[in-house]
């Protein structure tokens, strides 16, 4: 027990230290407020900047010679043959080629041939017999269910527009998994290449969707393949990640098995290295399915069409109810998609005995279902093309529903949303912006060189001063602010839903699931009810932020309480500890690092949804890069995608840091 | 290892070759934006089918209306066939003067763009649609975090609205907030409507949400052109900006530069279109009223309006 008040005695100066010095300097500096016309250069950063630059707010033009650096590379003609966009054109146009066949077999058809797109009744056999293969019949009924639902509310063609979505993620996982394969491998094998892939990593995924859509938009034009490539873009660096990982931890047994069996490079690489590491690549690709499917949405923004199109229409024309229903399809398809491709990484080999039929029991159902399907389709147009009058439509109903739900929380949620603006959110919206951006890189500064490491000090202070040079200062600050109030929230919502929920197996599990659904469920569609409720103010953008991103507090509350080792809480109930003792004084100090990194998680959460509660009407750096989507801007859009960026990895520096640190304390870890 | 490095480099430069040539865009097919909103939507649908009865091929491609005239000058799409004044001239003034642009013609239906209010607002602020009368009732538009002003829901920044010009140089006490979507106007307005509150936003038409609250444009000093140009100008002698949109602003159709030689029977279709108001109203009418899918509802007004398209195609 001593150990962790040790722990908090330490941390306690350090955070006190540079907060006197922020606020010795508020004095130091004469007649400062926020609103007056010129600032001092200590508080806001000064306007003025190095060499000749133009429109910008900040001291260093980076927006700037990053327009320049496109420009570049969209006229700059290589061997005068052809410029660099020239080039990603061209393999955009490949992966064009993909889409053709993928878009022909799920929902266009050969014309040209006379065939029609795969019918109904083949996608759904077929995905029901994968699913007892992988698993058993749990597996094939979800799979089964959700393609049923698809076909049944298809009113308003739910299944073509789930095909064309299907289309795009059939092109664009296997794309990203392979990326991420071949870096991970290239960085494994060559330590110089990894120096430079893992901080690319970093800041690709910290990096907001929009920031790199404008230069998909340059370098790749519009439509489903700049669609596939943005999502190519987005869904690749877990893959790399993990594949890094599990070659990294082979053990050294099998390797040396593999140099004695005389391996060649590439055979160890095939035949044993990647196998043995199957389980984590497997897990990668798991990943990159979901990361796929989060882009849906996003990837609508430049042209591919699908549910994520149409969803941002139902919602343009306020028709709730559809939209609901084809997030529900979302939902359904991402547990489909995330069920099987966990039931494949598990799946072990399997050996059976006696003739053919009983060896390949599967491949013979596959091949009588083909046949059997195919006669249908023949004899009966109804499972070639599902007729329209037999699907449903329950938006009516929901839209119903979601209006008289909000309707009826308008008074007593118009008071609450008065008080957290007035008493909350103005006041330390206040703070934020009075924060001088000198003092927040000393902040930053000293607490990296408190935990220990002047490296990571100079890293975070770099990261700051990069946000304060490029102009965004202010902006930053807002949106900074929201992510903390986010946090706070997510942090008072999330641990107490996560202590109730690690009490019990059943309770963990339900809680688990629900927060499955509501990651996978396209968060713009919170968006509206959220303006209904509290009117296009912050509040509103918070609370959007807040129904995406508790998610991971209470996933890593749950996860760090189960973990408690189970000698430890037996010692301490044999020593007569209470339930609140045991809880309280025991449990939750040891979860503590696991809560850390929860909080961790969140704050990148946050830093996703806050881009997207830019839709609201927010005046931070998410208003800011839409701007810069309309005109494509992709300079500037860079630049705030790295501003965003550096917010997210000095908090994960500092959090991640500060967990490992207090785990070694805690003797979880040498 | 560097063999192999020479070997994939050697490759993706044949493989970029290949195909600069072949990037600029798939022979033939008309390809023609779509948007965000019904009328567009619809319309793109039916300027579709028309192209088809004179033999084109078409492809439809969503993107942001913004960035379409860019993509428009480039090639990447051959038509934008609403182009309105209001939200998109600028933008479309910008990429029309950098070449590659050929403008078709002006439609007969008129836009209009300013600040709006839903029909209940009248009884709460009588003296309304002027804008003096709005001003007198600021409080009742007000929030928490308004500090005492009236609250003005607008659209987009990046509609380049000047709002914010406007309320300055006519001294009101307002404050512009805007909006980040045109999802999060209708929201504000379904939930004003609902409560029957005082809300005012920025609102066009001819547009879907008319049909579902009705209202009625707040009424600015009348636009001159030289409002946005002379300071001396109107009751504010010091600043530009000091009166309403335009009342009657344009919609255009125009065209990628090449487009009359690559598709010289579309042209020729296109020449002779013109949609009229209630046309567009329609269209998003059949959509958002009537609940048709878009090509139903372009289905419906090609049915409605024979009489007149067949003399387009002609």
């Amino acid at each position: 027990m001593n150990k962790i008040k040790t722990i908090f005695k330490g941390k306690f100066l350090f955070i006190f230290g540079p907060f006197f010095l922020l606020w010795l300097l508020r004095y130091i500096v004469p007649n400062y407020t926020i609103s007056s016309k010129t600032p001092h250069w200590a508080y806001i950063p000064p306007k003025s900047c190095l060499g000749g630059c133009g429109s910008i707010d900040g001291f260093i033009p980076f927006v700037d010679w990053t327009n320049a650096l496109i420009q570049f590379l969209r006229k700059y003609e290589i061997f005068g043959l052809f410029t660099f966009r020239d080039f990603t054109r061209g393999i955009a146009n490949y992966v064009d080629k993909f889409l053709d066949f993928t878009e022909a077999v799920l929902h266009k058809g050969f014309p040209s041939y006379e065939i029609g797109p795969l019918p109904w009744i083949f996608i759904i056999t077929l995905t029901v017999i994968l699913g007892f293969y992988l698993r058993g019949w749990r597996l094939a009924l979800l799979g089964g269910t959700c393609f049923a639902y698809l076909i049944l509310f298809s009113k308003r063609g739910i299944w073509e527009l789930s095909m064309k979505s299907l289309a795009a993620i059939s092109v664009s996982a296997p794309l990203a998994a392979l990326i991420g394969l071949c870096l991970g491998i290239l960085a494994v094998k060559r330590k110089r290449f990894a120096n430079f892939l893992w901080p690319m990593l970093n800041i690709l995924q910290s990096l907001p969707h929009f920031s790199y859509l404008i230069l998909v938009v340059i370098f790749v034009g519009i439509g489903t393949k700049a669609g596939v490539i943005a999502t190519v873009i987005f869904a690749f660096p877990p893959m790399a990640r993990l594949t890094i990982l599990g070659l990294q931890n082979i053990s050294q047994e099998i390797k040396e098995a593999g140099v004695m069996a005389g391996c060649t490079k590439w055979q160890m690489l095939f035949k044993v290295e990647i196998p043995a590491a199957r389980s984590p690549i497997m897990l990668g690709i798991n990943q990159v399915i979901m990361q796929c499917l989060a882009m849906i949405v996003i990837a609508a923004f430049i042209g591919q069409p699908g549910l994520g199109h149409d969803l941002l229409i139902r919602l343009q024309g306020l028709r709730l109810g559809e939209a609901f229903e084809i997030g529900v399809a979302v939902v359904l398809i991402a547990i489909t998609l995330d069920r099987y491709s966990q039931a494949l990484a598990l799946k072990e080999p399997e050996r059976r005995e006696g003739n053919f039929v009983k060896r390949n029991p599967y491949l013979c159902a596959t091949f009588f279902a083909i046949i059997i399907c195919s006669i249908l389709v023949f004899l009966f147009p109804f499972f070639n093309e599902y007729p329209k009058e037999l699907t449903v439509s329950a938006s009516v109903y929901l839209d119903n529903a979601i209006k008289s739900f909000t309707r009826s929380l308008f008074v007593p949620l118009g008071i609450f949303r008065d008080w957290m603006l007035i008493y909350f959110l103005m006041p330390l919206k206040a703070v934020f912006q009075s924060m001088p951006w000198t003092g927040v890189i000393l902040f930053v500064g000293a607490i990296g060189w408190k935990l220990g490491k002047m490296r990571l000090a100079l890293t975070v202070m770099l990261f700051v001063f990069f946000i304060a040079s490029s102009g965004y200062w202010v902006r930053a600050m807002i949106t900074l602010y929201m992510v903390f109030a986010s946090l706070v929230i997510c942090a008072l919502i999330g641990i107490p839903l996560g202590i109730w929920a690690s009490k019990k197996e059943s309770r963990t599990k339900l809680v688990l699931n629900i927060c499955d659904i509501f990651q996978t469920f396209p968060s713009f569609i919170y968006l509206l009810p959220a303006i209904m409720l509290f009117q296009i103010s912050d509040v509103s953008a918070i609370f959007a932020i807040v129904i995406y991103s508790s998610i991971p507090m209470i996933r890593y509350t749950v996860f760090g309480l189960r973990n408690v080792p189970q000698h430890i809480i037996e010692a301490s109930i044999t020593s007569g500890c209470t339930e609140r003792q045991l809880l309280w004084k025991v449990k939750m100090p040891l979860a503590f690092p696991e809560i850390i990194l929860g909080a961790n998680q969140t704050l990148m959460f946050a830093l996703f949804m806050v881009m997207i509660a830019g839709f609201i009407g927010t005046v931070d750096l998410s208003q800011e890069i839409f701007r810069a989507l309309s005109f494509s801007d992709g300079g500037k859009g860079l630049i705030i995608g790295l501003c965003v960026a550096f917010i997210g990895l000095t908090a994960d520096r500092l959090l991640v840091e500060w967990s490992n640190q207090m785990k070694k304390k805690l003797g979880f870890i040498n | 290892m560097k063999k192999l490095l020479s070997i994939i480099s050697a490759f993706l430069i044949t493989f970029a070759l290949s195909f600069t040539g072949a990037n600029a865009d798939k022979s033939g097919v008309v390809k023609i934006p779509t948007h965000n909103w019904s009328s567009q939507l619809v319309g793109a649908e039916v300027v579709g089918e028309l192209l088809k009865m004179v033999g084109e091929k078409v492809e439809y491609i969503n993107m942001d209306s913004q960035a379409v005239y860019q993509a428009m000058a480039d090639g990447d799409i051959d038509l934008v066939h609403e182009i309105w004044e209001g939200a998109f001239g600028a933008s479309y003034e910008k990429a029309k003067a950098g070449g590659g642009i050929e403008e078709i013609l002006t439609h007969d239906a008129v836009t209009r763009e300013d600040w709006w209010y839903p029909n209940h607002v009248e009884k709460l602020c009588p003296g309304l649609p002027d804008w003096k009368a709005l001003n007198k009732c600021a409080d009742l538009f007000a929030r928490a975090d308004s500090g005492g002003k009236g609250v003005f829901i607008g659209g987009p920044v990046d509609w380049l609205k000047h709002d914010a010009e406007k309320v300055e140089a006519l001294g009101m006490n307002f404050m512009v907030k805007n909006a980040g979507s045109a999802d999060a106007i209708w929201a504000e307005l379904d939930a004003g409507v609902a409560q029957g509150k005082a809300v005012v936003v920025f609102n066009w038409s001819p547009n879907f949400i008319g049909a579902k609250y009705p209202g009625k444009f707040v009424e600015f000093p009348k636009h001159d052109p030289a409002c946005t140009k002379d300071p001396s100008w109107g009751i504010n002698k010091t600043a530009l900006y000091d009166c309403g949109n335009p009342a009657s602003g344009y919609l255009k159709l125009a065209v990628n530069a090449d487009f009359k030689k690559n598709h010289p029977a579309g042209y020729k279709l296109l020449k002779q279109m013109n949609f009229s108001g209630p046309d567009i109203d329609k269209m998003a009418n059949y959509k958002d009223t009537d609940g048709l899918e878009v090509s139903a509802a372009a289905q419906k007004w090609l049915d409605d309006h024979k009489s007149k398209w067949s003399n387009w195609i002609k």
